[in-house]
């Protein structure tokens, strides 16, 4: 199961879900030098939130902020759910 | 009270970010048209988010939520739950869609014990303009919005620069809006590369009544926050006719310039100060 | 030992004390070069290496008219490196994205210094990744001149792309098939380098007007072409419909305006970018519904400046480089169109600079700090990204220098507690303009009282960071590696700031 939600245009992100036997996040972003612990901590807050484990996360980001990064992996779940 | 109103697509991160930025009197966050089904969730997760976690918000944010009878509506409406929305944009306002919605909110509102929310209708189909009499007084309306190029293709007529075709919506908001102490405001002008007809479009639409319009870019902002704030003519008669009121108590009528003022005359002129003074420009 | 802008400089080096310190000293000049022998003229690169026999070691220059388009730079980076030139100092007025045959030469020990004002593109990043053997001096526009004429910058011969030559040796930059305009930062390299050649690709008989002297001129090279051009648009032509941006320009006009700037006689410089095009759009609106004539806009010149003169909205352009194809026609025709020197233009130690007569200037940057230093050099990682040009020279000079730039540039805040490498020094900044904001320098208690009680919400710079770390969070502090690649040289010729190497892991 995978989902997808977001884009690569600026100040967006493009964010992969999909089941895993573990959870791993990978965060390929042009302002990571600066900001990878934060998308890193908001991708997990979002996780524990949603209780999920045992996903792969792959963010693509071009500078969004915190809330677009969430609200990205909050579709890209529904996503991968609906996705049967 | 508003002159500006901007639409923002609810799914685009770039103007979101900046919408207070911009120098719109209000913000309406869309959900509808701009829009595509496979994004409409994802465009929701994105407002939500942004509202309930951006340190910096517009003045007056609406939402532009879907149809009351889509599946969407009920989704859309739980961002009321930010407490960060100052009125709901209700497409397709008709008599039946007015007392659905009250219907609908009332249960909403009483189940998530929430105040009353404010609506604007969007008057975008020829029954809409027709049934307004019957709608219009619903307490819950703040402003009538028309929406000229929904109603074109329900009249299947073409919109066109001189907007002749929208006369008559256009007087009827107007009007049904006086009687009903609502905000009229003017549908967007389309062509962002003509501030020429922006201006024309704008000036025309103020001179039938309209209060505020809707714009769909940014740029075209100042142009309509000029043409529908009070000009300084306006603004220092006003502050006239109030001195020589205030000077003069009891009195209620009296000339200026060689014209009778009377009470309506006074209040007319309260306004311009009021407005004057929320728009700043005082 | 940390210099007047809080920045830590080697011992051996002279440290930058204020931006005024140079009116405590005199100027320095080495005697303008003479010579008697008649210009040579000559037909390929290999001739002059023979002729003026350039060897290891020597000092080359050139300046960057020519810009994107130049082939100038490359041609002599090629005879270098087939005779297997070592230790070349390389000292180009600017270094653009198309020098990429600079790149081996500086990898294989080939090119080992280099003195330019701004460079970016493949050389920039090379250089950032620390394979420059030797060290990078980045000047600005008016101390590169002041470098030359003092002899701290000698050159041994100075390459001078000239669109036209006669056969005296006299050139101009107006006409000729790679015509450019304004040659205003080679004539420090003419007159003071060692040996002069020119290079064109148009001869003609005899020239009524020059702007270089062929009594400077040793050699004359004659090749194809000198360059195209078309690469010499820098920038962008089109007013930004970015509606930050103008909404930023918007502000700035109306501050210029509020400040009384914008009056009868007023001068004023911008850059070539969008938003200060936009800038330069709202204060024509306002010079015409006021019916306000200008002295003089200066800097590189763009259409919109000619639109101006042909107006009649200044009564001069003083142009040191042609920004575009127009601002090139407008130099060749219109009289009150008038060259200017680098020299002329910023050089602290001239008597009265055009830089030092500007009302106002309007300026950009990559990042600024709370002490309103300004960084418009390195990225927020150390990555060489361009330089001052004459922005360090302006920003001194003028009444008032203005910053405008959003406050966010991709979840990157341009405020910093602390700018990665200091190009101008805060002292000489004096207004913010941001899209949520202005900030006034401390500094500056004039301009702030004067805006006391204006319509504009003023911000203290410490308030606008906050705000955007609000909306960005806060970015990780970035540390560089410790290898010293270069420095910053202010206009005086001290110390402003060391570059160093950039990180592996934040190569461009």
């Amino acid at each position: 199961m995978k989902g997808i939600a977001g884009s690569k245009e600026s100040n967006d992100c493009l964010i992969s879900v999909e089941t895993n036997d573990k959870t791993t996040i990978e965060i390929n972003s042009i302002v990571g030098a600066f900001f990878y612990n934060q998308i890193l901590k908001t991708i997990e807050d979002t996780l524990t939130e949603q209780g999920l484990k045992n996903v792969k996360v792959v963010v693509v980001d071009k500078g969004a902020l915190d809330y677009t990064i969430k609200s990205r992996l909050l579709t890209a779940i529904e996503r991968m759910k609906e996705d049967v | 009270m508003f002159r500006s109103l901007l639409f923002i697509p609810g799914n685009n991160p770039s103007m979101l970010q900046n919408a207070d930025v911009f120098s719109a009197d209000a913000i309406i966050f869309d959900l509808e048209d701009a829009i595509s089904i496979s994004e409409k969730n994802n465009a929701r997760n994105l407002v939500r988010n942004y509202l309930i976690n951006s340190s910096v918000l517009p003045k007056q944010i609406i939402l532009r939520v879907n149809a009351i009878d889509s599946e969407w509506f009920y989704k859309d409406i739980e961002l009321l739950k930010t407490n960060k929305i100052d009125y709901l944009l209700i497409p397709k306002m008709d008599k039946l869609t007015s007392d659905k919605l009250t219907v609908l909110l009332s249960e909403y509102e009483a189940k998530n014990n929430m105040p009353e929310t404010k609506v604007i209708a969007l008057v975008e189909t020829a029954r809409g303009v027709e049934e307004l009499p019957l709608y219009a007084e619903n307490k819950r309306l703040i402003g009538l919005f028309i929406g000229a190029e929904d109603l074109a293709n329900d009249l299947e007529i073409k919109r066109t620069e001189s907007s002749e075709e929208i006369f008559y919506a256009r007087s009827r908001i107007v009007y049904q809006s006086v009687i009903n102490h609502l905000i009229p405001i003017d549908t967007p002008y389309t062509n962002i590369n003509n501030p020429e007809g922006l201006l024309r479009d704008s000036t025309y639409a103020m001179s039938l009544g309209m209060k505020a319009k809707a714009s769909i870019h940014p740029n075209q902002l100042d142009t309509i926050n000029k043409v529908f704030s009070p000009s300084p003519e306006e603004i220092k008669w006003a502050q006239e006719i109030i001195k020589i009121n205030l000077s003069k108590p009891g009195h209620g009528v009296f000339q200026y310039q060689g014209k009778m003022i009377d009470k309506p005359i006074i209040n007319r002129a309260e306004k311009i100060i009021e407005k004057a003074k929320i728009f700043e420009i005082l | 030992m940390i210099n007047g802008v809080k920045r830590f400089i080697p011992d051996n080096l002279k440290p930058f004390v204020s931006s005024d310190e140079h009116l405590n000293r005199i100027r320095k000049t080495v005697s303008k070069k003479s010579k008697t022998d008649e210009t040579v003229f000559l037909h390929n690169i290999d001739e002059v290496f023979n002729a003026l026999n350039i060897t290891s070691g020597m000092t080359l220059s050139f300046h960057h008219h020519l810009r994107n388009g130049d082939k100038v730079i490359q041609l002599v980076a090629k005879e270098i490196e087939k005779r297997d030139l070592k230790n070349i100092h390389l000292a180009p007025s600017s270094i653009f994205p198309s020098y990429t045959n600079l790149v081996d030469l500086i990898k294989n020990g080939n090119v080992t210094d280099i003195h330019t004002n701004y460079l970016n593109g493949p050389v920039a990043d090379t250089i950032s990744q620390g394979y420059l053997q030797g060290k990078l001096i980045m000047n600005t526009h008016g101390g590169r001149s002041r470098a030359i004429e003092s002899g701290d910058l000698a050159i041994d011969v100075a390459f001078i792309a000239c669109p036209v030559v006669d056969q005296f040796g006299n050139g101009h930059g107006a006409i000729g098939k790679s015509a450019c305009g304004t040659l205003g930062y080679a004539i420090s390299d003419l007159e003071y380098a060692k040996k002069v050649v020119l290079v064109t690709d148009t001869l003609v008989d005899t020239l009524v007007a020059h702007q270089i002297d062929g009594r400077y001129v040793d050699y004359v090279l004659v090749i194809d072409s000198i360059g195209d051009r078309g690469g010499i648009v820098s920038g962008t032509t089109e007013v930004s419909k970015d509606p930050i941006g103008l909404k930023i320009a918007k502000d700035c006009a109306n501050l210029l305006n509020y400040l009384g700037l914008i009056k009868d006689g007023f001068s004023m410089q911008t850059g070539a970018g969008k938003t200060s095009l936009a800038v330069v759009k709202f204060v024509e609106d306002i010079m015409i519904k006021n019916g306000i004539i200008g002295s003089f806009a200066s800097g590189g010149i763009t259409k919109a400046y000619v639109d101006m003169l042909e107006k009649d909205l200044f009564k001069n352009l003083y142009d040191v480089q042609c920004f575009d194809l127009e601002a090139v026609t407008s130099f060749a025709k219109n009289k009150n169109h008038l060259a200017m020197s680098a020299s002329e233009y910023g050089n602290p130690f001239e008597d009265n600079p055009i830089c030092n007569q500007l009302d106002f200037v309007i300026l950009g940057a990559t990042e600024i700090d709370l002490d309103f230093n300004v960084n418009v050099t390195t990225d927020s990682l150390g990555n060489l990204i361009g330089g001052s040009g004459g922005h360090a020279d302006i920003a001194y000079g003028s009444k008032v220098s203005i910053i405008i730039s959003p406050l966010i540039k991709s979840r990157i805040p341009i405020i910093k507690e602390r700018v990665m490498t200091v190009t101008t020094p805060g002292s000489d900044i004096d207004i913010l303009i941001t899209e949520r904001g202005i900030a006034v320098n401390p500094l500056r208690k004039d301009l702030l009282k004067k805006l006391e009680d204006s319509p504009f919400t003023l911000y203290k710079i410490e308030e606008l960071l906050s705000i955007t770390h609000n909306i960005t969070g806060v970015p990780r502090h970035i540390e560089t590696d410790e290898k010293i690649i270069g420095y910053v040289e202010y206009r005086d010729g001290t110390y402003l700031d060391v570059l160093r190497k950039v990180k592996d892991e934040y190569f461009r």
